[in-house]
C-alpha cells in the first residue's frame, strides 16, 4: 500500500529537512521527500497548509496495564497517545505488578501489539519492586524489551544504590531514568511551598526537594563519567544546575512536562485537583526557567507524564487526591501554542525535543522522517484555534487542569507504521 | 443585607461590610444567651447538621447550644461512628446528609479544602468549623466579636498573634478578618512554625516575641501541638516556652490595657503562663461565651438567606 502526502509543510529535525513536500510512504517506511511527487495507485492525504511532522515520541507515560486498568490500559491508552499525535510511547514501569521482570515487560509488549494503536516502549524498574532495596534484573529487563529503567513515582533514596544502577545499567547500555525527590523534604507536602500553600492551609513540597536530588544524580553522573536522564524537572534552580552540568560535559539530558511551562501553583486555588501533580507546579519564575531551558537546550525532551487517574481519585479533599495530569491529547497544542508560536523556539526545535531527543534516549529507531525509517508521521493544524474539552479525550481519564484552555496546534492525522489512525481529528 | 454566599467557608472570602453584619447581629444574640430563658423561634423548622471528623469539645457545643438556643432540629455525626468509618467519601456522606432536608452542615475535617468540596456537592449550606491548616472562621468571628465589644471598634489597634502559626487556621482566618476590618495583625513564632510567603497577606512578621508584642493591643496566643516536638519543628518545650512563652513580663510590652487572648484549650506554662491566663485582662472565658453568640447569628443569617431567595 502506497501513501501519498501532498504539499505538507515537512519538519525533520535528523535530516534538517524543512519546507513545503510531497511524501510518500510505502510498506510502512518513509520512501521518500520531494518537490512534486507522482505516483499512480496511492491513497492521497491533502496537507497543504499544515505541518508534516515526524511521528512525536513520548519518552514517559503511565499506560496503567497491567493492574489500574480502571484508570487506563493499553488500547485506550494508545488511542489516546494517537489522538495527541504520538507514536511511540515509554510507558513507566509503576503497574501492578511492577514492571520489574522479563514477565511484565513481555506481557505489555504482547498487548501493545495485540490492542496497541501506537508503538509501545516499556520501561522497567530500577529496584525490584520499586521498593529502592534491591537492583531488578536490568539485563533480562533490556532483553524482554525494556527501552529504560525507572522507578518513576518514587524516587531511588539510597545514594550508593543509585549510583550501583548507573554502573550496572551502563553495561547494557540502557538508559537511566530519574525521578527527582528527596521525599524527606516533600514530607507530606501536596502542592509548591510557597504563598499559595499558606493561603490555602496546604502542606507545601518545597522545590528544593527535587532539586536536592537533581544535584546528587548529576555528582554521581560526573564521577562516574555515566549518562543519566531526569525525568519531569520543573523548578528553575533544576535547570540552572542542568545548565551548568552540561557546560562542564557531564552526560546528563532531561525532560520537562507541558504543564511546567504553561500553569503555576495557581492553578490549585479552589482546591482544583486536577493541578496536583508530583513535582508540583511552581511558581512564574520557574515557568520562565523551563522556558528558558528548552530555548537553550538545557532542556532536551519534552514529556507527557500521562498520568491518568480515575475521576473518584481527584473528586476527594485536595490531599487525598491521586497526583498526575492527563497529557497525551494536549501535549503538542500546548508546546505549540506556548513555545513555537510566540517565537520562543522555531517548529524544529520543538520536532527535536518531541521526537528526535526522546528516540534517541530510548534507542528506538524513531522521530524522524528520514528516507527508510518507519513510516510514522504526525500532521499538524497549527491555524485552527480550538478549546480543550477533557471528557472528549480518548484517554479513560479526564484528569486535566486544561479544559476550557483555548490553544492552536491541533492534531490533524496520526500515521503509525503508514497506516493512518487519526485523519482529521477522529481516531479511525 | 444577606451573606453573598450559601456557605462560611472561609474570611478570605467575606468582605468587611458582611463580617461587620455578622458581629452586629451576635451582639442581639449574646443577649439571648445572658436572658433567663435562652430561646429564640430564630431556627424553627430548620435542621442543622453537625459532621465532625476531628474531635472537638467547644466548637461542637457551641454550634450545637446555638442552633438549640433558637429551635432547631439538630443532629451531630461523628466520622468515626458513621459510615466514613466504612470507608464513604465525603461526597456520599454529604449528599446523604443532604437529601434528608438539612439546611445547614456544619463540618470540621483534617483536610484543607474539605468543606469546600462538601458546599459544591450539596444545597445545604455550609460551615466550616475547621479544615486542616486552612480557616477556623468562627473562631475568628468570635475573637473579632470580643476584640470589638472590648475596645469598641477593630480599627486601627495592633493585634500580636504569637506561637505556631504554621499549623494554625485559627492564625489564618484572623488574619485575613482583622485585616479587612483596618486592624494590624504582626506575627511572632518559632522560624519552622511561620509559613513562607504569610507577610503577602498584609501581616507583619517578626522574629522576636518582644518585637511583636510592642504597643499591642490585643495579645492572641495560639495553643501548641506538643506533637510537633517528634517533627523536628522545635527542641523541646522547655526551650519553646523560653523564647516564645508569654510570661508577665513580656507582657509589660503590650499596652496596659491589652487584651488576652486564647483559642483554647490551653497548655499552661507551655505557650502562656498561669498568671497571664488568668490575669486581669484575659478574656479566654468570654471567647467561650461570645462563640455561641457567633454561631447564632450565622445559623441564622445563613438559614434566613434561603428564605428570602425563595421568596423572591
Amino acid at each position: 500500500m502506497k501513501l501519498l502526502i501532498k504539499k505538507g509543510h515537512i519538519v525533520d529535525a535528523k535530516t534538517g529537512i524543512e519546507g513545503i513536500y510531497d511524501l510518500l510512504v510505502e510498506n510502512g517506511r518513509i520512501a521518500g521527500i520531494s518537490e512534486n511527487i507522482c505516483e499512480e495507485g496511492c491513497e492521497i492525504i491533502d496537507a497543504s497548509g499544515k505541518y508534516v511532522l515526524p511521528g512525536l515520541v513520548d519518552a514517559h507515560c503511565h499506560l496503567r496495564d497491567p493492574g489500574y486498568e480502571f484508570k487506563e490500559d493499553i488500547e485506550s491508552g494508545t488511542r489516546s497517545a494517537a489522538k495527541g499525535g504520538f507514536t511511540s510511547v515509554a510507558c513507566m514501569p509503576n503497574t501492578n505488578p511492577v514492571a520489574d521482570n522479563e514477565s511484565v515487560i513481555r506481557y505489555i509488549i504482547n498487548k501493545a501489539k495485540q490492542e496497541g494503536c501506537v508503538n509501545v516502549y516499556p520501561v522497567g524498574a530500577i529496584t525490584k519492586g520499586q521498593k529502592g532495596e534491591e537492583l531488578a534484573e536490568i539485563g533480562e529487563l533490556k532483553f524482554a524489551g525494556a527501552v529504560a529503567v525507572s522507578d518513576d513515582g518514587k524516587p531511588v533514596k539510597s545514594s550508593s544504590l543509585m549510583k550501583k544502577a548507573m554502573q550496572y545499567a551502563s553495561m547494557f547500555g540502557i538508559a537511566v531514568i530519574s525521578h527527582c525527590e528527596d521525599t524527606d523534604l516533600a514530607e507530606e507536602g501536596v502542592m509548591n511551598e510557597g504563598y499559595l500553600s499558606t493561603v490555602m492551609g496546604l502542606k507545601g513540597i518545597p522545590s528544593a526537594a527535587e532539586t536536592t536530588m537533581v544535584a546528587r544524580e548529576l555528582i554521581l553522573s560526573e564521577y562516574l563519567d555515566i549518562p543519566i536522564h531526569i525525568a519531569h524537572i520543573s523548578t528553575a534552580l533544576s535547570v540552572e544546575l542542568i545548565r551548568n552540568a552540561k557546560k562542564r560535559g557531564v552526560k546528563v539530558t532531561c525532560e520537562t512536562c507541558p504543564h511546567y511551562f504553561s500553569l503555576t501553583d495557581e492553578a490549585c486555588s479552589g482546591y482544583n485537583t486536577n493541578a496536583k501533580v508530583n513535582p508540583p507546579l511552581g511558581t512564574d519564575k520557574d515557568v520562565q526557567a523551563i522556558i528558558a531551558g528548552i530555548a537553550d537546550d538545557t532542556i532536551d525532551i519534552i514529556a507527557t507524564d500521562h498520568a491518568p487517574h480515575h475521576a473518584d481519585e481527584k473528586n476527594v479533599e485536595f490531599s487525598l487526591a491521586a497526583s498526575g495530569i492527563v497529557g497525551f491529547e494536549t501535549a503538542f497544542p500546548l508546546a505549540f501554542t506556548n513555545l513555537v508560536r510566540p517565537g520562543t523556539i522555531p517548529m524544529m526545535k520543538l520536532v527535536e525535543k518531541m521526537c528526535l531527543n526522546p528516540s534517541r534516549l530510548l534507542g528506538i529507531n524513531k522521530g524522524t522522517l528520514e528516507p527508510g525509517s518507519s513510516a510514522d508521521i504526525t500532521i499538524i493544524d497549527t491555524e485552527r484555534l480550538f478549546t480543550v474539552d477533557p471528557s472528549k479525550f480518548a484517554s479513560k481519564s479526564k484528569n486535566s487542569p486544561f479544559g476550557g484552555f483555548r490553544l492552536y496546534g491541533s492534531v490533524w492525522g496520526t500515521i503509525v507504521n503508514g497506516k493512518p489512525v487519526v485523519s482529521e481529528g477522529v481516531l479511525l | 443585607m444577606n451573606l453573598k454566599s450559601k456557605d462560611l467557608l472561609g474570611l478570605k472570602d467575606l468582605s468587611g461590610q458582611e463580617i461587620e453584619y455578622i458581629l452586629d447581629t451576635a451582639k442581639t444574640m449574646k443577649y439571648v444567651i445572658n436572658s433567663n430563658s435562652k430561646k429564640t423561634p430564630h431556627l424553627q423548622g430548620k435542621s442543622i447538621v453537625t459532621l465532625f471528623y476531628e474531635n472537638s469539645t467547644r466548637t461542637r457545643l457551641s454550634f450545637e447550644l446555638a442552633s438549640k438556643y433558637m429551635s432547631s432540629s439538630s443532629a451531630n455525626i461523628s466520622a468515626s461512628v458513621s459510615s466514613v468509618a466504612k470507608g464513604e467519601s465525603l461526597i456520599d456522606t454529604g449528599r446523604t446528609i443532604d437529601m434528608m432536608g438539612t439546611d445547614v452542615i456544619i463540618i470540621r475535617h483534617p483536610q484543607s479544602g474539605a468543606p469546600h468540596l462538601l458546599a459544591k456537592h450539596v444545597k445545604a449550606s455550609v460551615i466550616n468549623a475547621g479544615d486542616g491548616m486552612n480557616e477556623h472562621p468562627t473562631q475568628a468571628l468570635l475573637d473579632m466579636f470580643t476584640i470589638r465589644e472590648k475596645k469598641g471598634t477593630l480599627k486601627g489597634l495592633k493585634v500580636a498573634i504569637l506561637g505556631d502559626i504554621y499549623h494554625s487556621r485559627v492564625a489564618r482566618s484572623n488574619i485575613w478578618g482583622l485585616t479587612k476590618m483596618g486592624a494590624e495583625v504582626s506575627l511572632a513564632g518559632p522560624a519552622t512554625l511561620l509559613p513562607p510567603g504569610i507577610e503577602k497577606t498584609g501581616a507583619r512578621v517578626y522574629s522576636t516575641i518582644h518585637e511583636a508584642l510592642i504597643d499591642a493591643d490585643v495579645v492572641m496566643s495560639l495553643r501548641l501541638q506538643l506533637e510537633r516536638q517528634k517533627k523536628a519543628l522545635f527542641p523541646s518545650i522547655r526551650e519553646y516556652s523560653r523564647f516564645f512563652g508569654l510570661d508577665d513580663n513580656r507582657l509589660k510590652l503590650a499596652k496596659k490595657d491589652a487584651l488576652i487572648m486564647h483559642p483554647g484549650p490551653i497548655n499552661r506554662g507551655v505557650e502562656l503562663t498561669s498568671q497571664v491566663a488568668d490575669h486581669d485582662n484575659s478574656v479566654i472565658n468570654e471567647q467561650v461565651t461570645n462563640g455561641v453568640a457567633v454561631r447564632m447569628a450565622l445559623l441564622y443569617l445563613l438559614t434566613r438567606r434561603g428564605a428570602n431567595e425563595a421568596a423572591d
